[in-house]
């Protein structure tokens, strides 16, 4: 059962009509060079009794063999994203932790101790003295987790347009994969108000706005975008808003059509450059340049 | 067969306003009328062509193939009408949709395939009398000449060319002008209208097999 019809040879040709596991795999891994009068030779092969015995066989055939085709998609992409993401922000946070560490006892040993996981990425590349020798292995450790990040990243840049392709066009493919991670998938997020994606990830901040102590939370992890962190601090809940609407119909569009449509990043392009013109409108020289 | 639609689609009123319809169960939250359905001409380029009065040759009960089916609000209305209707799309996403509108259809076989591939449908797919395609990928005329090859001589291709999935910044009448010139390789073109405005940068085509 390698599922491959030979060519001139229907979906049906090899296979029991009751063995449903034998006719998805043929529908979903076949190939033809042609079509063919298949419900005929169907039933001329005695595969079916007649023509619409055929039909409801192949009926039942394609809905199995396509809704396992869709599971399993649904399954690997979102979730492998989701998974991705966690694991690069792991890898990160890890990372800058471990940097700290290394720096603080680093500067205890060398002259020119620095701090981060740039530096980290310096040392490693040293050749240690014996008492060096833990910190700069340290540092290697630190180094291998920036490098797995690296990849995460790489990995999510190829897979979030797959997954969403609107979505990472408009947000970017890292910041698309974190909203759909914090949504719980695409569909969760396609189902969401654009005021409720504008605040993912600033849930803490919601809630002690919601219990009445706290102003109500411009954005959430969307800042990140360029159009919310490259705009006036006074006009980010503008930005914020602008931005969560498009990202908003970006997600229904590829959750329900999954067509990528080049207009929203037009779109999202101009309303954030009127936002922006408002504010050098009100400024007028007296700050002018600031956002250059 | 009245004022060119296929047997199978009548224009009834709902709320007042002739619209298109077909018998089915519904899909989409359409409006119903007894069997009858709505058939949303603004959320289908098909159901825009009849409206329109173009005249797609389809006569109602023949074999379909549609590239490009998406969440399936246009090939339910077809199998309502149609024979055994197969139905193509891509992304496993809307895929989703297309499974529930065809799980009450015994006449509708979906597939998750790519329509640039038709070698990995052919052993599935049946000669047709027409081919609908509303696939947005670059390439569009490309899909048509692949899939020729499961029309009937004298069928009908019925193709929605969407500039904007061709080039973005490109006037649409120099986008159409193109792909028409690369379909007229492999189709002879009987008409073509633009579907303004329920769908924009949308070129409606009917073109039949060139024959040697």
């Amino acid at each position: 059962m390698d599922g491959t019809a030979p060519s001139g040879e229907g979906w049906f040709g090899g296979i029991d009509r009751d063995d449903e596991a034998a006719a998805t795999a043929a529908i979903r891994d076949g190939t033809a060079d042609a079509p063919d009068d298949w419900p005929s030779r169907a039933v001329e092969s005695g595969f079916a009794a007649d023509e619409n015995d055929y039909y409801e066989i192949l009926h039942d055939a394609t809905m199995a063999a396509t809704r396992a085709a869709v599971q399993e998609h649904g399954r690997s992409d979102v979730q492998q994203l989701q998974r991705v993401v966690r694991a690069m922000d792991d890898c990160e946070r890890v990372a800058n932790e471990l940097a700290e560490r290394v720096a603080e006892w680093a500067a205890t040993l060398f002259g020119d101790a620095g701090t981060g996981v740039d530096y980290c990425l310096g040392l490693a590349e040293r050749d240690p003295d014996p008492e060096q020798r833990r910190v700069v292995e340290l540092a290697r450790r630190v180094r291998d987790l920036d490098d797995e990040a690296t990849a995460l990243r790489r990995s999510i840049e190829r897979t979030a347009p797959e997954v969403a392709p609107n979505l990472a066009a408009l947000a970017g493919p890292v910041l698309a994969a974190r909203l759909v991670s914090l949504a719980g998938g695409l569909e969760t997020l396609a189902r969401k108000p654009s005021g409720t994606v504008q605040v993912l990830g600033a849930e803490e901040a919601l809630f002690a706005h919601l219990r009445g102590h706290a102003p109500s939370p411009k954005h959430g992890v969307i800042y990140t975008h360029e159009a919310v962190r490259n705009t006036h601090p006074e006009d980010r809940g503008s930005a914020a808003r602008a931005l969560a609407g498009k990202l908003a119909i970006a997600a229904r569009a590829d959750h329900y059509t999954g067509e990528r449509r080049p207009e929203l990043d037009e779109q999202l392009r101009e309303r954030v450059a009127t936002i922006r013109a408002r504010r050098d409108d009100a400024d007028e020289g007296a700050e002018g340049g600031a956002d250059r | 067969m009245s004022d060119g639609l296929p047997d199978g689609v009548e224009r009834r009123p709902f709320d007042g306003r002739e619209r298109l319809a077909t018998r089915g169960s519904p899909v989409y939250g359409e409006p119903t009328d007894g069997d009858w359905r709505a058939w949303d001409a603004s959320r289908s380029k098909l159901g825009a062509m009849l409206s329109r009065g173009l005249d797609t040759g389809l006569t109602g009960g023949e074999p379909v193939l549609y590239l490009g089916a998406a969440a399936g609000t246009t090939v339910s209305h077809v199998a309502d009408f149609a024979g055994p209707t197969y139905a193509v799309e891509f992304a496993p996403r809307p895929t989703r949709d297309l499974l529930d509108a065809a799980a009450p259809r015994s006449n509708l076989f979906p597939l998750l395939k790519d329509a640039r591939e038709p070698a990995s449908y052919a052993h599935v797919v049946e000669p047709v009398d027409a081919i609908v395609q509303d696939v947005a990928t670059r390439g569009q005329a490309e899909v048509a000449l692949r899939n020729r090859r499961f029309l009937a001589d004298d069928g009908r291709l019925l193709l929605a060319v969407k500039a904007r999935s061709e080039d973005v910044v490109a006037d649409p009448g120099d986008v159409f002008e193109r792909v028409l010139e690369d379909l007229r390789s492999g189709y002879e073109v009987l008409a073509t209208e633009r579907l303004t405005p329920t769908h924009e940068d949308h070129l409606a085509v009917v073109a039949t097999p060139r024959t040697e």
